[in-house]
């Protein structure tokens, strides 16, 4: 009975019949459940990794809660920037969640990861806040910029999130430096560095992954694919947009970016082989529901249908809800339950974001160098100091 | 033979000794100074520290104790003048050497610096002391190794990255720009970029339009940015110890035509100021700021001034950004006149930002015009006498300070 569960996960009216009156079908928090993802995976000059995930119901309920966090504070955002507290450019992430979400349940804090704007959401999965992402969005002081990077400029640096980058693709040879240092300090971690299908055919990119393939470094290129640069299809714009197989000689693999399970398999797949053998590319297919950014209306380019088509069948959050229920990890009314909290954590932290107030005239000055310019200089006979700067 | 080299040290405007710079100890005076008797000029220095050798040169005097002029054997065992003589190049190399053996976290990237040794040969040697993930060569990709190196230096590294040429960072340039300049800025100060990018630049020997780029004009408005520009062997180790310390990203600006400058530079350990400029030659007329390659044509130019009766004062700016406003200011306050020489072009260049700040800050001390040599607005030509044409020749610094102090 089990087993026909488990192969069934993604239907879940045939599941509830089989569940007993009372309590939970799994009576531990840490089971180790086997799910099979949506989408087997696709190799380039690799051979892929099983599609049978191993996942807890403790993962699973942080899916889902960590997912309808990010997917309502993205959706806040929206709001806030209609009512024109959130100003400039603001990408929002919705859609995508699972990728953050996925990832960082196959790493550790040690690992490194570096996006571009699309950065909210990654923010908080590496452990920033909500109060933080908010006060920075509308240009707090308490903002984890202190108010004067924006959206673009969100970074964490003791999770090891890089940032947060605005000109697309230029993140991508900044990754592959955080890799090399991690190398030359001998770490044992890897840094993920994400793009998205329109920066995939940046030339940087290519030079970078030709010095990280030449120094074997711990660089894994994950190419969060949308399906569009902005207004451009990705069909537009790339004559081969097999994003994992751009790599040529470095090995590549195609995941469905809407399945949490599946991008949580092909990170861990991809750290241990970086690790051993330097650089492999992911390609995520994923999907943004808002426009690319707060000025787009994103439905110039592509069909409603095809925007409500995508919410309908793959949706990340829906898809690990179906997932929980199925396997009865918890009931529905916790889930929403869930959501509600949810709801109310973003409400909450956005009523202390708008308390916190502007930065100060002073600010305008602050950080653009390091103060005291780190050097102490004297003359040759080291008698006479020439200069200590303050 | 000792007095003679002392007379040359102490005399010459030319060689570019750092003199107020360094206090080069007590000058050491063998007792057997005998052949300045023959040469009229008896050049007796008190010093302070104690002669060695016996009898009455214990109490400080020199006595010509030998008709004939002795070689210089009684001098103290090390040579009769401190320091070591190297070309510039060599200096940059020691600095970086002696920065790398000291901070492991130190390392070098660009093309052809490990295996080739340079192609100004600053690197060579480099590679096989430290090894292959401390002297990285890398493949023709500016935009993507500047941008790893500012990768790593964010995780604290501090990475030495060459640009063959300094025309060929331009290719870096959204790199350098956005993220080494800006990224302590827009990250709330959590992230450091101690980066030194660093290359030769300039005009060279017909070297052609795309080889003799000026970058300095170009990185001048990046904030977060710091740049410096040697000239001479001392202030190149200098500038390079400096840069590869300091917290903040640096540009460190050489010259095609000064690698093979030489000069004796001490053997102690020395760290410059980034932010300050240097005195060559202190004066009363005028003030004469310039940088780099430009310093020679001064000071070439000065010999003909100096001839002529006028007593310019040249200042070696040394730090393109920011400016040292304090030595320059004091001395516009002295002489009132001031003519910057560079050999950035007219539109743009450091010498417009110069006269735009000192115009802003010494306005009442100025007693004529600021006059400002430039190079032309023109891609340098192939051809020698055009490229002679292009940048500022000493002739054009003598009629430009004559005019200045009719």
């Amino acid at each position: 009975m089990a087993a026909a569960l488990l192969r069934r996960a993604s239907t879940s009216s045939s599941a509830s019949l089989l569940r007993p009156l009372s309590g939970r079908l799994f009576s531990s928090d840490e089971t180790v459940l086997s799910i099979e993802t949506s989408v087997p995976f696709t190799g380039h000059k690799i051979e892929p990794p099983s599609r049978m995930v191993d996942t807890t119901p403790k993962e699973l309920l942080s899916f889902f809660s960590d997912m309808a966090l990010m997917r309502r504070m993205e959706i806040a955002a929206d709001s806030l920037y209609k009512a024109k507290l959130i100003r400039g450019f603001c990408h929002l992430y919705d859609g995508q969640e699972a990728v953050a979400v996925g990832m960082e349940a196959a790493i550790t804090k040690a690992d490194g990861i570096i996006t571009a704007y699309r950065d909210h959401c990654t923010f908080l999965g590496r452990g920033g806040n909500l109060v933080q992402a908010f006060s920075e969005l509308m240009g707090r002081q308490a903002g984890c910029s202190n108010g004067k990077g924006g959206s673009m400029h969100f970074y964490k640096k003791d999770a090891s999130f890089y940032g947060g980058h605005g000109i697309v693709g230029a993140q991508v040879p900044l990754g592959c430096g955080v890799a090399f240092a991690q190398k030359y300090n001998k770490e044992g971690a890897v840094t993920f560095a994400l793009y998205g299908d329109g920066a995939a055919n940046q030339g940087q990119l290519f030079e970078a992954l030709n010095i990280s393939a030449l120094w074997d470094l711990p660089a894994i290129l994950v190419c969060e694919n949308n399906h569009y640069g902005m207004g451009t299809a990705e069909w537009r714009a790339a004559k081969s947009p097999a994003y994992y197989k751009r790599g040529d000689y470095v090995p590549g693999l195609k995941v469905d970016g809407m399945d949490a399970l599946a991008v949580k398999q092909a990170c861990k797949f991809a750290k241990e082989y970086a690790l051993a053998n330097g650089p492999i590319i992911l390609e995520m297919d994923t999907y943004r529901y808002h426009g690319h950014s707060m000025s787009d209306p994103g439905s110039t380019y592509r069909t409603r249908d095809e925007i409500s088509g995508v919410r309908q069948e793959r949706d990340p959050i829906e898809r690990v809800r179906k997932l929980i229920l199925a396997h009865d990890i918890a009931p529905a009314s916790e889930l929403k339950d869930i959501e509600k909290e949810v709801r109310k954590q973003v409400d909450d932290a956005i009523a202390q974001a708008k308390e916190s107030p502007m930065p100060d005239a002073s600010e305008l000055f602050t950080n653009v160098y390091v103060k005291g310019y780190g050097a102490e200089s004297f003359g040759a006979d080291r008698k006479e100091i020439r200069a200590t700067l303050p | 033979m000792a007095s003679l080299q002392m007379a040359a040290l102490l005399s010459a405007p030319s060689t570019p000794v750092p003199s107020d710079r360094v206090r080069l100890g007590a000058l050491r005076l063998s007792a057997s100074s005998s052949s300045t008797a023959r040469n009229g000029g008896a050049l007796v220095v008190r010093s302070e520290a104690k002669v060695s050798g016996g009898g009455a040169s214990a109490r400080g005097l020199s006595l010509i104790t030998h008709a004939v002029a002795e070689k210089a054997a009684a001098a103290s065992s090390a040579d009769s003048k401190p320091g070591h003589e190297l070309l510039l190049f060599e200096a940059l190399r020691e600095g970086l050497d002696e920065e790398m053996e000291r901070d492991p976290t130190v390392c070098v990237m660009g093309e052809d610096v490990g295996h080739y040794g340079g192609s100004y040969k600053v690197t060579k040697g480099l590679a096989t002391k430290y090894g292959d993930l401390r002297v990285l060569d890398t493949p023709i990709a500016e935009n993507s190794f500047t941008g790893m190196g500012i990768g790593s230096a964010m995780t604290g590294l501090r990475p030495v990255v060459e640009g063959m040429n300094m025309g060929f960072l331009l290719l870096a340039y959204n790199q350098i720009s956005n993220n080494c300049g800006m990224l302590h800025y827009t990250s709330g100060g959590q992230f450091k970029i101690p980066i030194v990018i660093r290359g030769p630049g300039g005009v060279g020997r017909q070297l052609g339009a795309e080889h003799s780029q000026r970058l300095e004009s170009y990185f001048q408005s990046i904030p977060g940015l710091q740049m410096v520009a040697c000239s001479t062997p001392y202030n190149a180790k200098g500038l390079m110890k400096a840069a590869i310390r300091s917290e903040n990203p640096v540009v460190l600006f050489e010259h095609v035509l000064l690698y093979n400058l030489k000069e004796r530079i001490p053997d102690e350990e020395y760290v410059l100021s980034l932010e300050e400029a240097e005195m060559v030659r202190p004066g009363e007329h005028v003030t004469i700021l310039t940088y780099s390659r430009m310093r020679y044509h001064v000071m070439q130019a000065a010999k003909t001034l100096v001839n002529k009766g006028y007593d310019p004062e040249v200042i070696d700016i040394r730090s393109l950004k920011p400016f040292d406003l304090y030595t320059i200011g004091n001395s516009i306050k002295k002489t009132h006149r001031v003519l910057i020489v560079e050999e950035c072009m007219r539109t743009g260049g450091i010498g417009a930002s110069l006269r735009s700040a000192i115009i802003d800050n010494f306005w009442d001390y100025l007693d004529a015009p600021i006059l400002c040599l430039s190079s032309q607005d023109v891609p340098t030509p192939y051809a020698g006498t055009l490229e002679n044409w292009t940048v500022v020749q000493p002739e054009q610094i003598v009629a430009a300070v004559e005019q200045l102090c009719k």
